[in-house]
């Protein structure tokens, strides 16, 4: 056990010295932050993946995890975008969301029942992450934290689309559609992951 | 339909006054998604084994028509992660090009292992066919577009091998799929010759 924990440990202070700066990567409309916000979750695909991603559990998961999901993901969003706004530069260890990817991916193609609050944990822990990333990118790129509420927005939006969509689901071989997707989804976090580690990206 | 003199000219102004496109600050991110779904149609190889995936899977009907589409992309990124972070794999050409024999002669014997089999015999490949995308992947390429177009490209093969296995369900089709084994297993011979 203690073996473990050193492993653990020093697996973890590997990945925090490792760190890089948070890359902004944010996208501009010419219509104001808040269309920017909503914007950049459709062009920035390592925050739409995994949104999507957390979607298709929720809705796998039932109406009541759908339903903590489709509150929680934007709010947790917001928050960690405000949090990341006001630290300024975050640094991160490269590749952070690649694990995220992969994960939820996995759980969405091996279709594991997972309760409405482990669901909503996750979706915590999403929006936090990412919230705070975008955040920081906003705050590094000089621009107007109002983009925090198109993003926050535009992913309840897509979360009750596609939650809905999965809770629908009645034929089997659509729930089997959605798993593949999901194994799609851990299959390029999975890359990225690679990716990262070999310096590349 | 004739086509009207105002469009012909509204088609010519649009193309004589285009502006130059303007990408936004994601500069090359188009190129690694197209470059990622090209990648693994690029070699005969990788397509014929991928699409006996999809003839296999249908034949085998539910659930391994889609526990085979699952299983193929899982453990092809786990070898594409395995080459991108410099672990070496032994034979990886000699395993795809068995993979082809082995996944096409499957094909053409309407084989039905026991589902586990047929899955880790799958999973077994994707490993080498992984692990070959993984080593190849330039430098330079956005690594999340990249990834995307690789796995839709290679779903989109499997995809295209259940279609065209549907054929099973007719006498014709089930004789036309396994002389389609044979030949994707003749194929896999004439890649392991080359590859040795």
């Amino acid at each position: 056990m203690t073996a473990r924990r050193v492993r653990s440990g020093l697996a973890g202070a590997a990945l925090l010295l490792g760190c890089a700066a948070a890359q902004a990567h944010l996208a501009s409309t010419g219509l104001g932050p808040v269309y920017d916000g909503i914007w950049h979750l459709f062009v920035s695909f390592d925050d739409l993946l995994p949104v999507l991603a957390i979607a298709l559990l929720a809705g796998l998961n039932g109406a009541r995890a759908a339903r903590w999901t489709l509150f929680v993901l934007p709010a947790a969003w917001w928050a960690g975008g405000a949090v990341g706004f006001h630290s300024g530069a975050v640094s991160v260890p490269a590749g952070i969301t690649s694990p995220s990817l992969l994960l939820l991916g996995l759980l969405v193609a091996l279709d594991r029942r997972l309760g409405p609050s482990i669901t909503a944990a996750l979706a915590v822990a999403l929006g936090l992450l990412h919230g705070g990333l975008n955040g920081a990118g906003i705050a590094l790129a000089g621009r107007e934290a109002s983009g925090l509420v198109g993003m926050a927005g535009a992913i309840f939006v897509l979360a009750a689309l596609v939650s809905a969509a999965a809770l629908s689901l009645r034929r089997p071989w659509t729930r089997i559609a959605v798993r593949v997707a999901g194994s799609w989804i851990a299959a390029t976090g999975l890359l990225m992951l690679g990716w990262t580690l070999s310096g590349r990206a | 339909m004739k086509p009207q003199p105002v469009n012909v000219l509204l088609l010519l102004a649009g193309v004589l006054l285009a502006p130059p496109a303007l990408a936004h600050v994601q500069q090359g991110q188009a190129a690694g998604f197209v470059y990622g779904l090209l990648h693994p149609v690029s070699g005969a190889d990788h397509v014929l084994a991928m699409l006996a995936v999809g003839l296999w899977g249908a034949q085998l009907g539910a659930p391994a028509i889609w526990l085979l589409p699952v299983t193929f992309p899982l453990l092809m990124a786990c070898g594409g992660f395995l080459g991108l972070v410099g672990v070496p794999l032994p034979g990886v050409e000699i395993g795809i090009a068995a993979s082809a024999i082995l996944l096409g002669s499957m094909v053409a014997a309407q084989a039905r292992p026991p589902l586990w089999t047929a899955a880790l015999a799958v999973g077994f490949f994707a490993l080498f066919h992984g692990h070959a995308h993984g080593t190849e992947l330039p430098a330079g390429q956005s690594g999340l577009l990249y990834s995307i177009g690789f796995v839709v490209a290679t779903g989109g093969l499997h995809a295209t091998g259940i279609a065209i296995g549907l054929v099973h369900r007719w006498p014709w089709g089930r004789t036309a799929l396994r002389a389609a084994g044979l030949a994707i297993a003749a194929a896999g011979l004439y890649f392991l010759r080359r590859a040795l």
